[in-house]
């Protein structure tokens, strides 16, 4: 028997459309597969790109960023700008040579619990087709940037 | 990054720098909730253990987390055990994270401090398999526990509350809030899109189950709003744009021109009485009656000031005519008004947009708008209201042919998937309602043909009971098709129903001199843009959407955003009455609170990193960040932001504090999310 891969998902949810689509899809007790992980941010605006660096550095195998849908966001706009920074965010990943496809943006409305479990699962299927990322797993004697940076801008 | 490798130092080793802090993890059963799926025991166990090298001291398992003795067992730990920060794993924040902040609080820990991490709406309610849900809650709270360390001890904002409150829709929803807050004492701008206030209600004939007359009880609440000192009357009036926030909201109202100066104007009716022009009314007579091109829509209008119709006004058109200046006796016409926008200040909106009518049109097979004698219930309301266009005689198409059968279709675009899925409430009881009325002054053999009856409220199914034994006759099934086209000579002339009778299991053909078609409701059809404009959420179909849908059904996720009648959903006039009192009592506690505590989640600038690269300036749509020239720098207004951290994420200098949100509490809970996988429970990345 072949053991099927897990992936392990970082998912970031806006506090009032798509977290509470996620509520919503909890208390219709609607079944999603449980490699997501959430993260509540007040909107989609707030993410900043570093967050799906860190999550992929730190082993997630794809990252789920959701919102309200367009034209329904809380803060009026922040939504489009979130979709700015995915749409520049996906041509970086693939200069980096990670597959665009895992870092997925979806629009979940307060209503659509359904909707938000279907995404989810559809994402844990894709993610599971691309296979693990293996991006945490650093070679140990290879120094990581961030930790190399300070000591030059000091020097 | 330094840590992007993800291992972690599993003795009891911290990393330098990080404070010596004393957390405390509490694992919620939500009774089998939670307990059923995740196996809260070990999980509390494992983090009492397993995080202990992060600062978890205490890892406890509990039945209600939420209830008294649950909140006690965290009391006592911040007391007796020092704890510096909570993490409680239980249900959604959105329910209880008020619940576990005051517990807090009350044991002298600011409530800030505290992490609310849900392992039942995202984990035991949407997982099945034991063991992963176990993980994902161990995950997930180790999540919680890196993110807890990075929070600092807040203080809420407090906003004043601005006495006054904007109703918007002068329904009987807008009507009964707007009464309960003015007799208060607090003042009401009451909006209206139409020339008067009285919404649906106003053009029904009897209300059921009770049959009295919808105008005889709506009118004198339409009188004490008018009359009310405290309640400023905007009619014709639409809302355009709402600034600020709970307690201090500036609304600008369109007035549209009237042409009428209304402090000339006394309604006396002259104008409409000599106006030449008669236009069909397709609002308040649903399209059955006239009105004149400067018209209130019915007698007992509230105000009683006449709107011109610019569109179809024969001086806009032709230039000349005038009629209704030459004969005004107070010189009241004033062709030169021009819409004018007011500005006004209020702490609280309560929206009563109300519902429209189903187009009947759409369904194209029950032949509404194709068949003369095919009715909506709204045409039917005006027909047999004697200030309809017929004085309440019930008559066909031609104006005088009264009917000997009558077919009632319910469900007319509504429990149907090739329209609206949701059942509209009121159709079945106002059938029973046209049943009744058209039984008793025509004579007429009625038929109902239903899909279920729903007469669940006081007194209906007594009215259902009654409407059976005055001998109106039910057909069950949903109905095919209502067609023009006889077969045999007996339906020469009618309207054929056909019909499956799934009581007989046959199929029908019942021939009608007439058919009401019982249309469901639907939002406004602009109900999205005006969820919008005041920043609230609607449901798929436009619905507004409450903050609970049990538990707060008036209140929305917008602080100082209320809802009340049809424009959440379709209800009856009893539960638009309640809900529209409700949002008033709402309202009514928070103005007299005078102030408010705000969530303390802002953007502020840490004026020393800020290079004055303006990236952020044109980000925030509440227009909160400025630049000071002088300084070079960027100043976020505490009062105008919102928090949503768009700009936290975009600027380049990391200059931009998220109080609440911070990176650093973002990272470090990716981090600590990312601990385990799913089956080896193991380290993620080690």
């Amino acid at each position: 028997m072949t053991e099927q891969f897990e992936p392990t998902i970082i998912g970031f949810t806006c506090n009032w459309c798509s977290y509470r689509a996620a509520d919503l899809a909890g208390t219709a007790r609607i079944k999603y597969p449980p490699n997501l992980r959430l993260i509540r941010l007040m909107c989609s605006g707030r993410l900043d790109p570093t967050f799906v660096f860190k999550a992929l550095a730190g082993g997630a195998d794809g990252v789920l960023i959701t919102g309200c849908h367009p034209g329904e966001c809380h803060y009026l706009e922040q939504n489009y700008k979130a979709l700015r920074r995915f749409q520049l965010l996906s041509r970086v990943l693939q200069g980096l040579g990670v597959e665009p496809g895992r870092v997925k943006l979806v629009w979940a409305s307060a209503a659509e619990g359904a909707r938000f479990a279907s995404e989810v699962a559809t994402f844990v299927e894709e993610i599971r087709a691309l296979g693990p990322l293996h991006w945490g797993i650093a070679p140990a004697d290879l120094p990581i940037v961030s930790e190399l940076v300070p000591e030059e801008v000091v020097a | 990054m330094t840590s992007g490798n993800g291992s972690k130092p599993q003795g009891g080793a911290r990393r330098d720098g990080e404070p010596q802090e004393r957390i405390g993890v509490y694992v919620c059963h939500c009774g089998t909730n939670i307990a059923g799926t995740v196996d809260v025991q070990e999980v509390a166990e494992w983090a009492a253990t397993r995080l202990k090298h992060r600062g978890v001291v205490i890892g406890r398992d509990y039945k209600f987390m939420c209830s008294s003795l649950g909140q006690e067992l965290i009391e006592k730990d911040i007391r007796e055990l020092g704890l510096t920060r909570v993490v409680v794993a239980a249900c959604s924040p959105h329910l209880h994270e008020k619940t576990f902040r005051t517990a807090c609080a009350r044991a002298g820990l600011n409530p800030f401090l505290m992490e609310m991490v849900s392992i039942r709406e995202q984990v035991s309610w949407v997982h099945t398999d034991k063991v992963a849900a176990t993980a994902k809650a161990k995950a997930v709270i180790s999540g919680g526990v890196e993110r807890v360390l990075h929070h600092a001890p807040l203080e809420p904002m407090y906003v004043p509350i601005h006495p006054a409150t904007m109703v918007v829709g002068g329904g009987i929803a807008g009507i009964q809030a707007a009464l309960e807050i003015a007799d208060s004492g607090s003042p009401v701008y009451l909006v209206e899109r139409e020339p008067s206030i009285g919404g649906h209600m106003a053009q029904f004939d009897k209300t059921f189950p009770t049959l009295d007359c919808s105008a005889c009880i709506l009118t004198p609440k339409m009188v004490s709003v008018g009359s009310h000192p405290n309640i400023t009357l905007m009619t014709w009036s639409e809302v355009e744009k709402v600034d600020g926030y709970v307690g201090n909201f500036t609304v600008s109202v369109r007035q549209k021109a009237r042409k009428v100066n209304t402090d000339l104007c006394t309604g006396c009716g002259i104008c409409q009485e000599k106006c030449p022009k008669k236009v069909i009314d397709d609002v308040f007579e649903a399209g059955l009656g006239y009105r004149k091109a400067i018209y209130t829509p019915f007698p007992q209008a509230v105000p009683k000031f006449p709107v011109m119709d610019v569109e179809n006004c024969t001086y806009y058109q032709k230039g000349t005519c005038k009629a209704c200046e030459k004969f005004c006796p107070t010189e009241a016409i004033d062709f030169d008004q021009q819409d004018e926008v007011i500005s006004v200040q209020v702490g609280n909106i309560i929206l009563a947009t109300g519902y429209d009518l189903f187009d009947a049109r759409r369904v194209s097979n029950y032949g509404y708008g194709r068949l003369a004698n095919v009715f909506t219930s709204l045409e039917m309301e005006r027909l047999m209201n004697a200030a309809g266009p017929t004085n309440g005689q019930i008559v066909l198409r031609d104006g005088k042919t009264v009917p000997k059968s009558v077919g009632i279709i319910h469900c007319v675009g509504s429990r149907d998937r090739n329209f609206n899925n949701y059942c509209s409430v009121i159709c079945c009881m106002q059938s029973l309602k046209f049943a009744h009325i058209v039984g008793e002054r025509t004579g007429a053999t009625v038929y109902n043909f239903y899909i279920d009856i729903r007469a669940g409220f006081k007194d209906y199914d007594e009215f259902y009971q009654r409407v059976i034994e005055e001998g109106t006759l039910f057909v069950r099934g949903k109905v095919a098709e209502v067609t023009g086209e006889p077969r045999i000579p007996a339906e020469q002339g009618k309207l054929i129903i056909q019909v499956e009778d799934t009581l007989a299991a046959r199929q029908r053909r019942i021939p009608v001199d007439m058919v009401i078609l019982s249309a469901g409701l639907e939002p406004r059809k602009d109900s999205k843009e005006t969820a919008k404009l005041f920043g609230i959420s609607c449901s798929a179909n436009g619905w507004y959407i409450e903050k609970h849908p049990k538990l707060d059904p008036v209140a929305t996720m917008t602080e100082g955003i209320y809802i009340a009648g049809c424009a959440q959903g379709p209800k009856d006039i009893p539960a638009s009455v309640a809900q529209g009192a409700a949002a008033a009592a709402r309202v009514m506690g928070r103005i007299q609170q005078k102030e408010m505590a705000l969530e303390p989640i802002r953007a502020s600038v840490i004026e020393e990193k800020c290079s004055g690269c303006r990236i952020c300036n044109g980000l925030c749509p509440y227009n909160a960040i400025s630049f000071h020239e002088d300084r070079m720098v960027t100043e976020i207004n505490p009062a105008l932001c919102q928090g949503c951290g768009t700009c936290v994420a975009a600027c380049p200098a990391g200059a931009i504090a998220g109080t609440g949100f911070s990176n650093e509490q973002i990272l470090s809970q990716i981090e600590g999310l990312l601990l385990l996988n799913l089956t080896e429970q193991e380290p993620v990345a080690a």
